[in-house]
């Protein structure tokens, strides 16, 4: 077990490292001078040099990477070039909307998938799995951006319940805030939830069908008594995998809800740094967005090898 | 089926309900819409627009100012002399007066914000304001003279841009994030990403403002920003993103849609240094293909007044050349002919993100395609055409509205992108630095208008509109846009 995860280990720093580079230079050949954009169109060329040094923008390429390598291991993201403020302050306000939100959509859309899934596997085929299963196919197909408009105009701008956008900060109170985070999150969870739904239904369905299910009802125990003591549990791998992706998704993922709503998620930081060429930000985000997508896969290799000792032989 | 009686029924229960409703006192917050966040709040420090729409008369103030007409008035300075000769400015300041950290403003003050602006290092992004200061001096705490190294028609003017106000040394470092100006209000918190709040400054030493405080928010998707309007998140957008929806907006009672004029003179350049557009005939043949009635029809419903030069229509010096340049197709392919194009001839439109650049390019590049010029279209973010198009001058058609007050004077720029070198339009530049008459300045404007669409130098579309959408109880908002500012020193509530 140890040496296959400090086997994993190793590869998720080797990722780390091959992404830091490629981040650097893909950020290094787009085009535009953070300087230039900053200064717009009356500027003076010798104006836009007296900034550019400012910036520490002249510097040779090998030092700017090692300078913001080695400044992320100690956790100075350097600062922004535009808010002029650092970038570790930039993303913790941001995590603490994207956090959150991504939290509340995968729980709500876990909430939903789950009991919907497993109604429509144990009643395979009857009316119910059938309108289950168009609804969910439904809920895949809308655009979650679109049906977050519908929501606002619901419930912002007929019934008036909740604001149609906007963050006004856990200092608001945790009530304020959840109340923020309540559309986009049905929003978000929406899809999720269609598609976590169904991968339940049907991998209940493939356990169902195996030999010990065969042999549990064999035993004696109903159809309802078999999927809920032997098939759930061996049903939620799969279930689980897909929890997972969905999480970095949401944390990453979630822009174009942001758009819909203006919350200052991280999502629309990147977007924000990507068209003012803040490129320090654009770089140190996309790089925590990459640690933490690696950090969930390696957590979900981790409880692949508990819950599967083949995985931990072959290692050897 | 409507009868008299449940009319006054109806007329009883609204009493009644009036009648019921206790007297709020007038609101004293209001949530003002912006589509884009500033970048930081350092109005010495940056280009951006936004910064200026929070920032401006509301939390620093200059030695003078623009007021919503666009004309300059007195503000740190109360008064001010000038000499026979034009080159020197005895400003006469506001006693009193306090930064909002407490420290007071002097002359000394003054000296250190427009030294720094002009500095060698500075990074002001409109540095040419300053070039033509000499040197400032402190005469007493109150009385500050700025010497002029020769005569400068507009320095009254320049002094009023928010890039020339007046910030302190014990804070100016820190405005990026923390400003600290004279303003009639304080910065009280910046949530980046979400919304910047100012507040009522107790000590302020000119008239108090109504408003107790402000809070910026910052929509930047148009469909956000109708929704935010319609739930009532946001009491006004002055620049509203979404002018499809104004007509909507305008029906309800319970808004008023502002629409007012702006600095944006909305142009398409043509490359003067490359080929075929070095060739004043196939500049003027572009400019006979293209209707502006169409274009702001149809990119800007219907927002927009037309120009025929680089001049703001408000502009009492204003002089309408727009029939110069009229839609008329088979002038514009009799004049491609006898430039050598009869046959028409390819071309590239890069267009920036805005959306009067990227709808009103189609719509050109199919009028062009009418009269036999094939235009390729490529958009662009900011950041790329800024590279491109506007600092290496990589182009041949582009369009941009340029936004700042009085900008006629970048056409004579030489290193300036539309690569147009004309030494009788410098020299009635220079003549207009040079000259403090107001008549004899107008003439020279005028002539300086006519000269560029003689010379058809960019294709002159329209004048940006300013379209704002406001809860109907709000007043004193700027109808105009003389300079980017959301000036909420005069704005209040009513009943």
């Amino acid at each position: 077990m140890l040496a296959y995860s400090l086997n994993r280990l190793l590869s998720l720093s080797l990722s780390l490292v091959a992404a830091s580079i490629v981040i650097f230079l893909l950020l290094e050949v787009v085009p535009g001078d953070p300087a230039a954009f900053m200064l717009g169109l009356n500027a003076a060329p010798d104006t836009v040099a007296a900034l550019r040094e400012q910036m520490g923008l002249d510097a040779p390429l090998i030092q700017r990477y090692l300078g913001w390598a080695l400044g992320l291991l100690h956790g100075d993201f350097g600062i922004s070039y535009t808010y002029k403020v650092p970038v570790s302050e930039l993303i913790a306000d941001r995590v603490m909307v994207s956090l959150p939100l991504a939290i509340f959509a995968l729980g709500l859309s876990t909430l939903i998938a789950f009991p919907v899934g497993i109604i429509a596997a144990s009643r395979r085929n009857s009316a119910t799995d059938v309108s289950i299963m168009g609804v969910t196919q439904l809920g895949v197909a809308i655009p979650n951006f679109w049906f977050a408009m519908l929501l606002v105009l619901a419930f912002s701008i007929t019934l008036r319940w909740f604001s149609a956008g906007g963050f006004p900060g856990w200092d608001a109170g945790l009530f304020e805030g959840l109340k923020a985070l309540t559309l986009p999150a049905i929003a978000l969870a929406l899809p999720q939830a269609s598609i976590l739904a169904r991968v339940m239904r049907s991998s209940l369905l493939d356990t169902l069908s195996e030999d010990y299910i065969r042999t549990a009802r064999a035993k004696g125990l109903t159809r309802q008594q078999a999927l809920w003591r032997h098939a759930l549990r061996n049903a939620l791998i799969p279930v689980l995998t897909i929890i997972g992706l969905q999480f970095s998704f949401l944390l990453a993922g979630a822009i174009i809800i942001e758009n819909v709503f203006f919350l200052p998620g991280l999502g629309r930081l990147v977007f924000q740094g990507i068209t003012q060429r803040d490129l320090i930000v654009v770089k140190s985000v996309v790089m925590l967005l990459v640690f933490a997508v690696i950090s969930v896969t390696f957590i979900v290799d981790m409880a692949y090898a508990l819950a599967d000792p083949r995985l931990r032989r072959q290692s050897r | 089926m409507r009868t008299p009686f449940k009319s006054l029924a109806l007329a009883g229960a609204l009493a009644l309900t009036t009648a019921l409703s206790p007297a709020y006192a007038a609101r004293t917050d209001l949530n003002v819409g912006m589509v884009l966040e500033p970048p930081n709040l350092d109005p010495t420090g940056g280009a951006a627009a936004a910064i200026d729409e929070v920032v401006y008369a509301n939390i620093f103030e200059g030695l003078t100012r623009f007021d919503s007409t666009g004309a300059v008035q007195p503000d740190l300075a109360t008064s001010w002399d000038i000499s026979e000769d034009g080159l020197s400015y005895t400003f006469h300041l506001a006693t009193g007066v306090t930064f909002h950290d407490g420290t007071s403003f002097d002359a000394e003050d003054v000296k250190f914000s427009l030294d720094r602006a002009r500095a060698e290092d500075s990074t002001n992004a409109q540095k040419a304001l300053f070039a033509d200061i000499a040197s400032v001096e402190v005469v007493d705490p109150a009385t500050v003279v700025v010497t002029l190294s020769k005569p400068n028609g507009s320095f009254l003017f320049n002094m009023a841009w928010g890039d020339a106000v007046m910030v302190a040394p014990e804070s100016a470092a820190d405005n990026a994030t923390h400003p600290v100006g004279t303003g009639p209000f304080t910065f009280v918190d910046w949530a980046q990403g979400d919304h910047v709040e100012i507040a009522k400054n107790p000590d302020y030493w000119g008239t108090p403002v109504k408003l107790d405080k402000a809070v910026f928010k910052f929509i930047a998707d148009p469909t956000a920003a109708f929704a935010a309007m319609m739930a009532g998140d946001v009491d006004t957008f002055p620049n509203f993103p979404a002018p499809e929806t104004l007509a909507q907006l305008g029906a309800d009672p319970r808004f008023n849609v502002i629409v007012g004029s702006t600095e944006g003179e909305t142009i398409m350049s043509m490359n003067n240094g490359r080929a075929p557009f070095d060739n004043v005939k196939v500049r003027e043949a572009v400019s006979h293909a293209i209707n502006r009635q169409e274009i702001i029809d149809g990119a800007m419903f219907g927002y927009g007044t037309p120009i025929g030069t680089f001049f703001a229509p408000h502009n009492p010096a204003y002089v309408d050349l727009t029939s110069q340049s009229d839609y008329d197709p088979e002038k514009s392919k009799a004049l491609l002919a006898e430039a050598g194009f009869a046959d028409g001839f390819k071309t590239t439109l890069k267009l920036p993100p805005p959306s009067y650049a990227r709808r009103g390019g189609e719509i050109i590049a199919s009028q062009l395609r009418a009269v036999g010029i094939d235009v390729e279209i490529t958009n662009m973010e900011w950041a790329q055409w800024l590279e491109g198009p506007f600092k290496a001058k990589d182009y041949d058609l582009t369009i941009v509205s340029h936004t700042e007050p009085m900008d006629i004077g970048i056409y004579g720029r030489d290193d300036y992108y539309f690569d147009y070198h004309d030494d009788a339009f410098k020299q009635i530049m220079a003549d207009l630095n040079n000259t403090t008459d107001p008549a004899k300045r107008t003439e020279l404007m005028q002539a300086a208008q006519k000269k560029l669409a003689d010379d058809y130098v960019s294709v002159f579309l329209f004048q940006l509109a300013k379209t704002g959408v406001a809860n109907a109880k709000i007043e004193g908002l700027w109808e105009n846009s003389p300079t980017q500012a959301n000036d909420l020193t005069g704005v209040y509530w009513v009943d």
